[in-house]
């Protein structure tokens, strides 16, 4: 039993990661439609970001963390002005294509800045394991739990609370009513693409503490794409609960499943068979919006 | 106040929607316009409000001046800061946001914090009915309330003036009524100018004091809203009423004839 719970705890450490990077999916799927291609990037940008920091500069993790965001935020105005704003009222899938092409420049411009060698920053976090009853939650895990933890409750409250968050979600319903009262939409584009690049850093700087940087790391995106549609595309709640619910079934799949097959790795594959399962019961996901319709 | 110049719109530069329309609308005044459906009043509307753009439209001759300043040209976010708020056909509400969160919405560009906390509480009585749902979803509020709510949003802003798309669109004709009856108080007690384009031309030139009568993407009538409602013709295309002022039968229409006369 509790390595059961030792793997659930771990599991959703893990899994608020996930949610965390997922949510900057969601976030441009909502303002301009099209699906983020980049967002694994991002993640893999932020794991050298870390390294850069907390490796190279030698700084402390809640320093490195802030200047990581800060170098997001630039990267995310950079390339939504650059890449993104240009393709305003073009079709989804030109703008799909564009976050296709954005991935390979990430990758390029990381090995290029980074070199191709895998980077571990071991021995950096602080060593401490925090013990609950018979569990121990180890340091990255922690750390991993509380940062994604307050970075959601912040990006929650914007939406929920302050006046550009109701903006961006007004926009995200009907991007001209937004603007015929006089919503700058641009703006509204480019703080998205701001807070996706943000939390894909975040959560790679988080991941990165537990696995290294490598270029790999950005088919993490693959994993915030199966967690956006567990949640529901539309619906930033959603990807909360499906990426820990990910996290879990990865964790306790990988203590339970891996030792049962020689050669392991169906911790990677069985959070997507449930994927498939639950998407074919409802298929906008377990907390999609769909359509109001009035009858 | 708002003045529109002969302009010349069309769509992806080759088909031509509007050919030298013109209108004005005085401070303080309703003025209605008028016509069928594809007779260009909301691409009129959208050449006012900045909205072409999106639609791959664009004006191609003439101007439209706003308090004396051209604004042909500007963005619609632009156009809507001067003070020209656009309530869009169709009911668009913005579905899964609450309804006082609608009105926030509208209420965007303004600074004013208890200002806008007074308008709200404003709102809400002249739309008691929203007051009570204000906490609801707005996708699932009934048809009339969503038009409701979307002019409550469109004043949330505190515009110069207002630019109503068939307010009355598929509501039932008391519901209709009811529309236009706030539209006109809005008039009244707040002195608020409002260009009203609609297909319903008994009600809307029964509050309007100007009306424009568009046909093929021209103005072919205009004059004050009494002699409009008088005039013969608008009785009979518009109205359905024959000269004597009965229902008219369908025996004697004879409507192309008349109309080929009116375009020449």
């Amino acid at each position: 039993m509790t390595f059961f719970l030792q793997l659930v705890l771990t599991g959703a450490a893990l899994g608020m990661i996930y949610a965390l990077i997922a949510i900057g999916f969601v976030i441009i799927l909502k303002c301009s439609q099209a699906f983020n291609i980049a967002q694994g990037h991002f993640v893999m940008i932020g794991g050298y970001l870390g390294f850069t920091f907390l490796v190279m500069f030698n700084l402390p993790i809640w320093a490195s963390i802030v200047l990581a965001i800060i170098v997001a935020m630039i990267m995310g105005w950079v390339i939504e002005r650059l890449t993104l704003r240009p393709l305003v009222g073009q079709p989804e899938l030109a703008v799909i294509m564009m976050t296709i092409a954005l991935a390979s420049m990430l990758e390029g411009a990381a090995t290029l800045i980074w070199g191709a060698q895998y980077k571990t920053y071991h021995g950096v976090l602080p060593s401490f394991t925090l013990k609950v009853g018979e569990l121990s939650i180890p340091p990255e895990s922690l750390i991993g739990m509380i940062v994604s933890l307050i970075t959601i409750v912040i990006l929650l409250l914007f939406f929920r609370y302050t006046k550009f968050g109701l903006a961006m979600r007004a926009t995200a319903e009907d991007l001209k009513v937004v603007q015929s009262l006089g919503i700058k939409a641009t703006v509204v584009f480019s703080v998205s693409w701001m807070i996706a690049s943000v939390v894909g850093v975040v959560g790679g700087i988080l991941l990165g503490a537990v696995s290294g940087a490598m270029v790999s790391l950005a088919q993490i995106g693959l994993k915030a794409f199966a967690v956006v549609l567990l949640g529901g595309v539309n619906s930033i709640g959603g990807a909360i609960v499906a990426g820990i619910i990910l996290g879990v079934l990865e964790n306790v799949a990988a203590g339970y499943l891996d030792p049962l097959l020689p050669g392991g790795g169906l911790a990677n594959v069985f959070p997507f068979i449930v994927i498939i399962i639950v998407l074919i019961f409802r298929p906008y996901g377990l907390f999609g919006l769909a359509r109001i319709e009035r009858i | 106040m708002l003045q529109v110049n002969r302009i010349d719109v069309a769509y992806m530069g080759v088909i031509q929607v509007l050919r030298g329309v013109s209108l004005q609308v005085q401070d303080g005044a309703i003025a209605a316009l008028l016509g069928a459906n594809g007779a260009g009043k909301t691409t009129t509307l959208r050449a006012i409000s900045g909205m072409l753009k999106t639609e791959e439209g664009a004006i191609t001759d003439g101007s439209v001046e706003f308090d004396g300043k051209r604004i042909d040209g500007h963005g619609p976010e632009e156009i809507a800061a001067l003070g020209i708020s656009q309530a869009m056909e169709g009911r668009r509400v913005l579905e899964h946001l609450s309804v006082e969160e609608n009105l926030f919405v509208g209420a965007y560009c303004r600074n004013d914090r208890a200002l806008v906390r007074q308008d709200l509480e404003l709102v809400y009585d002249w739309f008691p009915k929203l007051r009570e749902r204000r906490r609801q979803t707005s996708g699932f509020l009934s048809g009339g309330e969503q038009q409701m709510l979307v002019i409550a949003r469109a004043l949330m802003a505190r515009p110069k003036l207002m630019l109503l798309d068939e307010p009355s669109l598929g509501l039932a004709p008391l519901l209709a009524q009811e529309i236009f009856e706030i539209i006109q108080r809005i008039n009244i007690e707040r002195k608020m100018t409002i260009l009203l384009v609609e297909q319903n031309a008994r009600a809307a030139l029964g509050i309007a004091h100007h009306g424009y009568v568009m046909e093929n993407g021209r103005v072919v009538l205009e004059g004050p809203a009494d002699k409009l409602k008088d005039n013969a013709d608008v009785r009979e295309f518009y109205m359905g009423l024959s000269a004597a002022g009965g229902q008219k039968s369908y025996r004697d229409v004879k409507h192309y004839h008349r109309r080929k006369k009116w375009i020449a």
